[in-house]
């Protein structure tokens, strides 16, 4: 028995709303950032699950190499989240520096 | 891949993401992402994509996740003030997720996919079918080549392929993708520098 398409999309949208959760409900930036990345790492899963059961149509005959074109945007999609963390977290050192908290409650310059 | 091992591997992958949002430590959390990441790798594994099960494990859980431990142990963290999280927050953190999750199923159960087992047998037809010998052919791979070996043989040559895609048909993205890596250090450099010392 083997897992099919539909159970790699679930699971990856689950993950999904476990992050989009997380953004809503926690109050410290650092975590808002780790459920950004849990939300980045479920499209990824899904992108992989595409990839692996797209099926090659040829002459009747079905082949199964995978197609990589997802797995290139995977590679991106994690080169992209590396510089994206490396940036963010820059950012948050500098917002600590002038405002000495990390909570967004505290955080209410823009008034909104 | 095998259900039990899918089934594992999925639980391993939701557990930590909700341990990342129960946690009230953020030391924690980002421990439980690890966890996350290492199941989402060996998913990816499951799903014969093992270059990118590799590359998840070594660039999130190993080098993302030390860098925001190091940014939460650099930051000396006070616990919150804020007790508890308002009801209107639980509330639209528990329906918005559930609406986009209901929408999901509904899709799903109306599509039909079936799995596609990639064996020895498949990978050895793939060669023929799927990989041309016409140079100005996009799949074109050169009739003595490692990949065309492996694939005779039944295996798949996962890294060869990426490498190929990745050095012909997606070169100008890579380029870019550089770019973009030292503009994120230039950025990473300009942010955390003492604003204060600059402007005397």
């Amino acid at each position: 028995m083997y897992a099919s398409l539909n159970e790699y999309l679930i699971i990856s949208g689950l993950l999904f709303c476990i992050g989009f959760a997380g953004v809503i409900l926690r109050k410290n930036i650092i975590v808002i950032f780790m459920c950004l990345e849990l939300m980045l790492a479920a499209a990824s899963l899904t992108l992989v699950a595409f990839t692996r059961f797209k099926p090659f149509q040829q002459e009747g005959a079905t082949t199964t190499l995978p197609d990589y074109d997802g797995q290139m945007l995977v590679f991106f999609i994690i080169t992209v989240a590396a510089a994206e963390v490396a940036v963010g977290l820059a950012i948050i050192v500098a917002l600590y520096r002038s405002r000495q908290t990390i909570h967004t409650d505290d955080l209410d310059a823009l008034k909104g | 891949m095998l259900s039990p091992i899918f089934y594992l591997f999925a639980a391993i992958t939701l557990l930590g993401g909700i341990g990342v949002i129960a946690w009230k430590n953020p030391v924690s959390s980002a421990l439980c992402m690890v966890a996350s990441f290492v199941g989402i790798a060996g998913l990816f594994v499951g799903l014969n994509a093992y270059f990118v099960g590799v590359l998840q494990v070594l660039v999130y859980a190993g080098a993302i996740m030390v860098l925001f431990i190091f940014i939460i142990m650099l930051l000396d963290l006070k616990p919150s003030k804020y007790a508890s999280f308002p009801p209107p927050t639980i509330a639209a953190a528990i329906l918005i997720p559930l609406v986009i999750m209901f929408q999901l199923v509904v899709v799903i159960s109306k599509t039909e996919a079936q799995p596609i087992l990639i064996n020895e047998a498949s990978l050895k037809a793939a060669e023929k079918t799927e990989l041309s010998l016409d140079p100005e052919a996009p799949n074109y791979i050169a009739k003595d080549s490692k990949i065309r070996k492996e694939l005779s043989e039944g295996k798949l040559p996962d890294v060869h392929l990426i490498g190929n895609k990745l050095f012909t048909e997606f070169h100008f993205p890579l380029q870019v993708i550089g770019l973009l890596l030292l503009v994120a250090t230039v950025g990473c450099i300009v942010l955390s520098r003492n604003t204060n010392s600059s402007q005397e």
